[in-house]
């Protein structure tokens, strides 16, 4: 820290706005932070005591009252537990897929049952639960749904793209899947957002046209397809070419050997470009609140578009930032555990 | 930039002037997060310790939350700023509020026109005295010092110019006008809060790519140079940073062009690139395809650009090797 004397100046300079910027952090966030408001003579909370707090404290106030709304939208109140069993559905997902020891033929059947579970749960209509129809979903249930049944069918749609632009024998399909992917990372996910919720009434007759959650939906399909197929290319270019002759040798024709041989090999080593995907995935789900889908930050815009809460955008937005980093970053640490696995176990 | 009149001009107008914005957002906002992520990537290797922790906090929070999120967060502080009748004058002229910045500026007439011409000539003369300068130091190998002459070149001619054409300098001061101000230069709080989250997060992705470049330079090349007797300041400016650039080139492609497509986020916060402007346009003329094929040519068009800039320096500083 005081190795030199520049050093040990900056040192003590940074220590010196840290910690004023860190007492001012607590002051605002803390100590003279408003953390309930009692609820006035006419059942609507009483605001007074954040609205004399402003600039000088924070009004934690609004999550307390507002919570429910931002993290399940406005699926009606009573089933809310089933949007709260769903999120903690996807959250095991994550972590069972995470673990080494999954990772073979039966993750599909998982991945299958539990997003059947989670479509029953959410939709409803058998088994005695009241249907609840997709414009009453919203908040953190969307952001993963979105995410994870956007991975869920891009990355074999990916694999397809990657195979046939690596292909020689079929120039057409070779051509078709470099325009798709150069295409697609040309251009923003706002565009391709656009597209699919304009251009899809225009295609397609009205009774036959998806609902705008669906149409989020396959653009985010569309858009992490192209980028997955690059990474999947990656992988299956780093493959060696002994194993494609190998597998010649053994009389193996295209298909068996890109089952057999090919693909197990590249996909364990494109695990991590995914998870880092899935990542910017997760977090690119928050551009659908421009079509008007409420995902956790759509629905916290409508959270604070109330009158009585205006004013404490802040607060919401650190609240949802927190969920996100959290989120994130912990599947950030993952990825780069399983880089730095992989290192030792190639050094050896 | 270029003027803009609501009843009379074309549709046409309207979306070139977006794709103006887009390009004045990029551009800013790719030379800032360059010069940030660079910063911030020293810091982080930097022996401070303290300094170097905060540097690595900062990359991972900025990295693990969503970009619109930041947008709408910056947005949000720069609307807690006080209306321009309790604005911040924080210099004589400038005045900040919850509607933007207000500085003078400087009435373009056309005498500031020849002093421009005349700096790009003096430009071009810097560039032929750095060849020359080249050419001395590969021939002898001492450099003659260049930069008094260069600023010289590049600072007179357009005061030369200046005091010829006997003109005078006419500046327009910010004046408040019932409820807003008027007259002088406008920097508005969406400009500013895109600019600023944009920076924000592609800098940490910069720094990022460019802490391992730093960090792929073999550790001969630090020992070489303490052996020199360099300091770790001059070692990294004189020895790692430009074996570094060479590594740092492709990721950094990749993240320039990821900055010019997340401008496209503006459309939320309410500035007039052109994803928003398209947008509007969609809404009131209803043709949708053509406003969104001409958003994809638009931005296709700069990634293309980008790229092809890109691969050419890239293919300027790699050595061919035998």
């Amino acid at each position: 820290m005081f190795q030199s004397i520049p050093a040990a100046a900056v040192t003590v300079l940074v220590s010196f706005l840290l910690l004023k910027g860190a007492l001012a952090l607590l002051s605002w966030g803390v100590w003279h932070a408003v953390w309930r408001v009692p609820t006035g003579a006419d059942g609507q909370p009483d605001v007074t005591a954040c609205l004399d707090a402003r600039g000088v404290g924070a009004c934690w106030a609004v999550i307390g009252e507002k919570y429910r709304l931002i993290l399940f939208g406005r699926y009606p109140y009573d089933e809310q537990w089933r949007p709260c069993v769903v999120v903690g559905l996807f959250l095991g997902l994550y972590v069972v897929s995470a673990i080494r020891w999954f990772w073979r033929p039966i993750l599909i059947s998982i991945w299958t049952a539990a997003l059947t579970l989670i479509g029953i749960l959410m939709w409803g209509g058998i088994l005695g639960l009241p249907f609840v129809g997709q414009d009453a979903w919203g908040g953190l249930p969307i952001t993963l749904i979105l995410a994870t049944f956007g991975i869920a069918a891009a990355f074999p749609f990916s694999v397809f793209v990657a195979l046939g632009r690596r292909s020689q024998r079929l120039p057409g399909v070779r051509w078709l899947c470099i325009v798709y992917v150069e295409l697609i990372r040309g251009v923003p996910l706002v565009t391709l957002l656009f597209m699919a919720s304009v251009m899809f009434p225009l295609f397609v007759p009205a009774e036959l046209s998806p609902d705008k959650l669906v149409r989020a939906q396959i653009a985010i399909i569309l858009f992490t397809g192209a980028y997955l197929a690059e990474d999947v290319r990656a992988g299956l270019q780093a493959v060696p070419k002994g194993q494609y002759e190998a597998a010649d040798a053994l009389g193996l024709g295209y298909w068996k050997r890109t089952i057999l041989i090919v693909l197990p090999q590249a996909l364990r080593l494109v695990v991590p470009p995914l998870v880092n995907t899935f990542i910017g995935l997760v977090k690119n789900t928050s551009l659908v609140l421009i079509i008007g889908t409420f995902d956790l930050l759509g629905i916290s815009r409508v959270a604070t578009t109330e009158l009585l809460w205006q004013a404490y955008s802040v607060e919401v937005y650190l609240f949802i930032a927190t969920i996100y980093f959290v989120l994130c970053s912990a599947m950030a640490r993952y990825s780069r555990g399983l880089e730095e696995a992989r290192i030792a176990r190639a050094r050896s | 930039m270029i003027d803009y009149d609501p009843g009379l001009s074309s549709y046409g107008r309207a979306l070139t002037i977006g794709v103006l914005n887009t390009l004045k957002v990029s551009l800013t906002g790719v030379v800032a997060a360059t010069l940030l992520g660079t910063l911030i990537a020293i810091a982080r290797l930097w022996k401070a310790w303290l300094v170097a922790r905060l540097a690595a906090a900062y990359v991972e929070v900025v990295r693990n939350v969503p970009l619109l999120l930041q947008l709408l967060f910056w947005y949000a502080l720069l609307q807690a700023l006080p209306p321009p009748r309790q604005a911040w004058m924080p210099f004589p002229g400038f005045f900040l509020s919850n509607r933007g910045l207000r500085t003078p500026a400087l009435e373009w007439t056309n005498a500031l026109n020849w002093c421009g011409l005349a700096s790009c000539l003096g430009a071009c003369a810097v560039l032929l005295l750095l060849r020359f300068a080249k050419r001395r130091q590969d021939l002898t190998g001492s450099r003659p010092t260049q930069w008094r002459l260069a600023f010289g070149l590049i600072a007179l001619p357009p005061v030369v110019v200046w005091v010829w054409l006997g003109e005078r300098l006419i500046v327009d001061w910010p004046v408040l006008k019932g409820f807003n101000f008027t007259g002088g230069a406008l920097l508005s709080p969406e400009c500013a809060a895109l600019t600023l989250g944009l920076v924000v997060y592609t800098s940490a992705y910069i720094a990022e790519i460019v802490r391992s470049g730093i960090s792929a330079i073999a550790p001969s090349q630090w020992e070489a140079a303490t052996a020199l007797g360099l300091r770790w300041e001059q070692a990294l400016r004189l020895i790692v940073l430009p074996q570094a650039v060479r590594v740092v080139v492709p990721p950094l492609t990749s993240q320039y062009l990821h900055l010019v497509k997340n401008s496209s986020l503006a459309v939320a916060i309410g500035y007039p690139e052109v994803v928003s402007i398209a947008s509007t346009t969609m809404n009131q003329t209803g043709q949708a395809i053509e406003a969104i094929g001409y958003v994809m040519l638009v931005y296709l068009s700069i990634s293309l650009s980008i790229s092809l800039l890109m691969n050419w320096y890239e293919a300027r500083i790699t050595p061919v090797l035998r």
